[in-house]
């Protein structure tokens, strides 16, 4: 089928199948799905440039539909989520700026590429060693849990301690996920640079603010996966308006890959209330590795399927 | 247990049978329907463009989610 917006022929059963897919990891990890869904675009063919954009698009309606069922199941902090959703702005118009000097430049595809690579393949290695040793520490422990929310602890802790108690003013409490304080400047900090990579490698960049609210600000994981998608509603809607502006989105692509991603989130959300914080995690592991494999393939080879 | 977890199964594959139809009519619908003018659109009036592009993912969303559980619901029901 040709998508005349971004010039492309894709078969739409493709994106039903990615946006389902992404749709499923939405709703269990709390991410966007962006590591897949812009190399699943680029593998057919479109421009970096409109793989980030029109994902952007896609994930403002899937994060509606799976922040609403997280919201049901009291996984949402809307302070921490507001606070957030200043920083990602002005980060998400930033990295949105920057695809747009690469566009001029010519090398938009080129330098996106590479920078998601490096990007997706730290986060997994990252994930790996942090939820391995968070899951053995507490077999060490052999402590008697019952509930999943209380076996979520990070091996990450006694740095998220000290980032906690750095003051500087003004410092904010955050009683539903347990922070009796913590500075404004650290939450918006965050939330900048996932704007960031939100703006220039597209989607809702949950694969770095995830792990950040986590291990940086300290949130239990199932409250980091509900805020965050509360969170990107409000960026990526923000998102999508600059990058339609810019001409980097075709809405086209991204209503059918969302007709996939409902379905997606529902499984997706359901299967949260099974697994403990760094089983989640650890689970969450190979997904950007997917991305990297398909982004050096498309860079290497030049080939599209 | 494994009674239960059949039944899911069997309701969630209904589920996708019933909402593949919708989602073929609704392709026809928005592509063949909208594709020429939301090309338009977004060559001639972006800004406006931006607007229907959010509009319309927000409005997607919430009425497939109304769908999707309408379904689960009922389908549900009569397995029940």
């Amino acid at each position: 089928m040709f998508f005349p917006i971004s010039n492309s022929h894709i078969n739409p059963l493709y994106l039903v199948i990615v946006g389902f897919l992404i749709g499923i990891l939405g709703g269990f990890f709390g991410v966007g799905g962006s590591f897949i869904a812009g190399p699943a675009l680029r593998l057919m063919g479109v421009d970096w440039n409109y793989a980030v954009g029109t994902d952007l698009a896609h994930i403002v309606g899937k994060s509606i539909v799976a922040a609403r069922h997280h919201r049901t199941l009291g996984n949402v902090d809307l302070k921490l989520g507001f606070f957030m959703a200043f920083g990602t702005i002005g980060g998400a118009e930033a990295g949105a700026q920057a695809i747009q000097a690469l566009k001029r430049a010519g090398s938009v595809n080129t330098v996106v590429s590479w920078v998601a690579i490096v990007v997706y393949f730290s986060i997994s290695i990252f994930m790996l060693w942090e939820s391995q040793k968070a899951l053995r520490s507490h077999k060490t422990q052999a402590r008697r849990v019952t509930d999943a929310k209380e076996a979520d602890h990070s091996a990450f802790g006694p740095v998220t301690k000290k980032i906690q108690r750095i003051r500087i003013w003004p410092m904010i409490s955050l009683p539903t996920s347990g922070i009796k304080e913590i500075s404004l400047w650290t939450i918006l900090f965050v939330s900048l640079v996932g704007g960031f990579f939100s703006g220039f490698l597209g989607g809702g960049a949950g694969y770095i603010r995830m792990p950040s609210m986590v291990y940086i600000l300290g949130i239990p994981t199932h409250l980091a996966v509900g805020t965050d998608l509360f969170e990107i509603v409000i960026s990526a809607s923000y998102g999508t308006f600059t990058h339609a502006i810019k001409g980097n989105v075709d809405i086209l692509i991204a209503l059918v890959m969302h007709t996939g991603a409902v379905i997606g989130a529902q499984i997706g959300v359901v299967a949260t209330q099974y697994f403990a914080g760094p089983k989640i995690r650890l689970a969450f592991v190979p997904l950007p590795l997917i991305g990297v494999a398909i982004v050096l393939y498309t860079l290497l080879t030049g080939h599209k399927l | 247990m494994k009674k239960d977890s059949a039944k899911s199964l069997r309701v969630f594959a209904i589920e996708l049978a019933i909402y593949a139809v919708f989602v073929a009519a609704y392709f026809f619908l928005v592509l063949h329907l909208l594709g020429t003018w939301l090309y338009r659109l977004e060559t001639q009036h972006r800004v406006l463009y931006a607007v229907v592009a959010i509009l319309l993912i927000a409005g997607q969303a919430v009425v497939l989610d109304a769908v999707t559980t309408l379904l689960f619901r009922l389908l549900r029901r009569r397995w029940r």
